[in-house]
């Protein structure tokens, strides 16, 4: 039969098996990509939203790095958080090193930029007209600065949609610094990988398309609240 | 005391002098229209007595507080302006309109009666929950004015507020802003290029040109008789600019 074939059936299967393990991937690639996500918008939106309100010395230079990092290599990522937690590394001691944890800091070290970067641009477009209006019907520093973050509102959740797409379908950092460890810090794509290589072309395949179904799941729910958002 | 006295007020900008020397007085209560040309510094003048820029030289006096020297949140809040293109916010029109109140922290029941009642008096009951971007040109102009008078403001500042409205709109427009301006005692400063809206609104009228207070008087003395060369031409017609 057709590969790809198979491979729909079988991704169906799977998920109507209840199979524990392939729902433990599923939930640990949910939880270590969402978890990421979050505590980049966290860190980035704020200050993304500083960058783009304020003008500073060294400002443009800033968003050109930012803008860089966007493109950050996740495998430079994951090199780098590698070294940084083994064993001999600054944070070695706390042997976080093959653990979700460890996965979910490289992937939030990938996503910061990007929320950061969107999040500038977002900030940076709404209109002069509208930081007036708000001034003039007398919202204090703080007011005007949250009515531009709500202006920009639509392009925040772009940020976050942004983010999690990059994290979910993201295997060089967490192969490198999760160690693809059975039932602990196997993710849905360094299974892939795994499968792949072992010649279990069709179970790739269907962790693959399951995957790809749960990123439209989550990408759905995202994009409805940013549709109801914006109208 | 005059309610605003600007005193000697200039504004620079690196390619050209927006406003010089500009001097006039003003009473409470009374509603000034501001004629001139595109160009003229209308808009400046506005923007400069709303503390959105701050002036090369020369002084703001508002309720005998000096403007210049300082932005002090609590004067902000005694004047509003309308600006000549609607910006309004990604919000419902209900939302636009309780803005002013909001960020001055008033309670939710004030809110909701105050908001209400300036919906109504721009002709707008009916439309709370409409977002305020799927608005015609009109009724998104009638919003903006309704958000400006809902804190209601001791000096209400208009920028061309019916430049690209129909006549009903027209109309509407300048029954609220007469309504509030004898009713409430709100003063009024309006930019205007329609003559004819000046002499129906303002109590008096001043002609700006090339950032230049020409003339400043009574509405009908400025209009029947204009002491000016250049006043008399523009009120015309006859000026080519």
């Amino acid at each position: 039969m057709e590969p790809l074939v198979e491979g729909l059936i079988r991704a169906f299967q799977l998920i109507a098996s209840f199979d524990p393990e392939v729902y433990g991937i599923m939930f640990l690639s949910l939880r270590v990509s969402g978890t990421a996500t979050i505590l980049a918008a966290l860190v980035a939106i704020p200050f993304g939203a500083f960058v783009g309100l304020h003008e500073f010395v060294g400002r443009r230079l800033l968003i050109n790095v930012v803008n860089t990092l966007m493109g950050l290599p996740p495998v430079v990522v994951g090199l780098v958080v590698y070294l940084i937690l083994s064993s001999r590394g600054w944070l070695g001691p706390l042997n976080l090193l093959y653990t979700p944890t460890a996965m979910i800091i490289a992937q939030l070290i990938m996503c910061v930029p990007i929320v950061a970067g969107i999040t500038i641009s977002s900030v940076r477009s709404v209109e002069k007209k509208v930081v007036d209006s708000a001034k003039s019907l007398g919202a204090t520093d703080w007011q005007v600065s949250w009515t531009i973050l709500s202006e920009a509102r639509t392009g925040l959740m772009t940020a976050i949609i942004t983010a999690f797409g990059a994290a979910i379908s993201e295997v060089g950092a967490i192969m490198i610094v999760g160690g693809n460890i059975q039932y602990y810090t196997r993710a849905l794509t360094t299974a892939i990988v795994l499968e792949t290589r072992m010649g279990e072309f069709d179970l790739a395949l269907a962790l693959g398309i399951i995957l790809l179904a749960l990123s439209f799941a989550v990408n759905l729910l995202l994009t409805h609240l940013q549709m109801r958002e914006a109208r | 005391m005059p309610f605003l006295e600007v005193r000697g007020l200039s504004k620079e900008y690196p390619s050209k002098s927006a406003l010089r020397n500009i001097s006039f007085t003003l009473e409470k209560g009374k509603a000034l229209g501001i004629i001139g040309p595109s160009g003229s510094g209308k808009t400046t003048l506005l923007r400069l007595i709303n503390l959105l820029e701050t002036p090369t030289s020369g002084e703001i006096i508002f309720a005998g507080t000096s403007l210049t020297k300082t932005s002090d949140l609590r004067i902000r809040r005694r004047m509003q302006m309308v600006f000549q293109n609607p910006v309004l916010f990604k919000r419902s029109v209900y939302d636009n309109v309780a803005y002013g109140l909001r960020v001055r922290g008033e309670k939710e029941s004030q809110v909701r009666k105050r908001t209400t009642e300036a919906i109504a008096l721009v002709g707008l009951t009916g439309f709370e929950r409409r977002t305020a971007t799927t608005l015609s040109g009109g009724e998104a102009q009638r919003v903006v004015l309704a958000r400006a008078i809902v804190a209601e403001p001791e000096l209400l500042l208009l920028d061309e507020p019916t430049a690209n409205l129909d006549p009903a709109n027209v109309a509407l427009m300048e029954k609220v802003i007469s309504r509030v301006n004898r009713e409430r005692d709100t003063t009024v400063i309006m930019a205007t290029h329609t003559m004819f809206q000046a002499e129906r609104l303002a109590h008096e009228i001043g002609f700006l040109l090339d950032g230049e207070l020409v003339e400043i008087g009574k509405t009908r003395e400025v209009f029947d008789n204009p002491k000016d060369m250049r006043t008399r031409a523009f009120i015309r017609g006859e000026m080519v600019y």
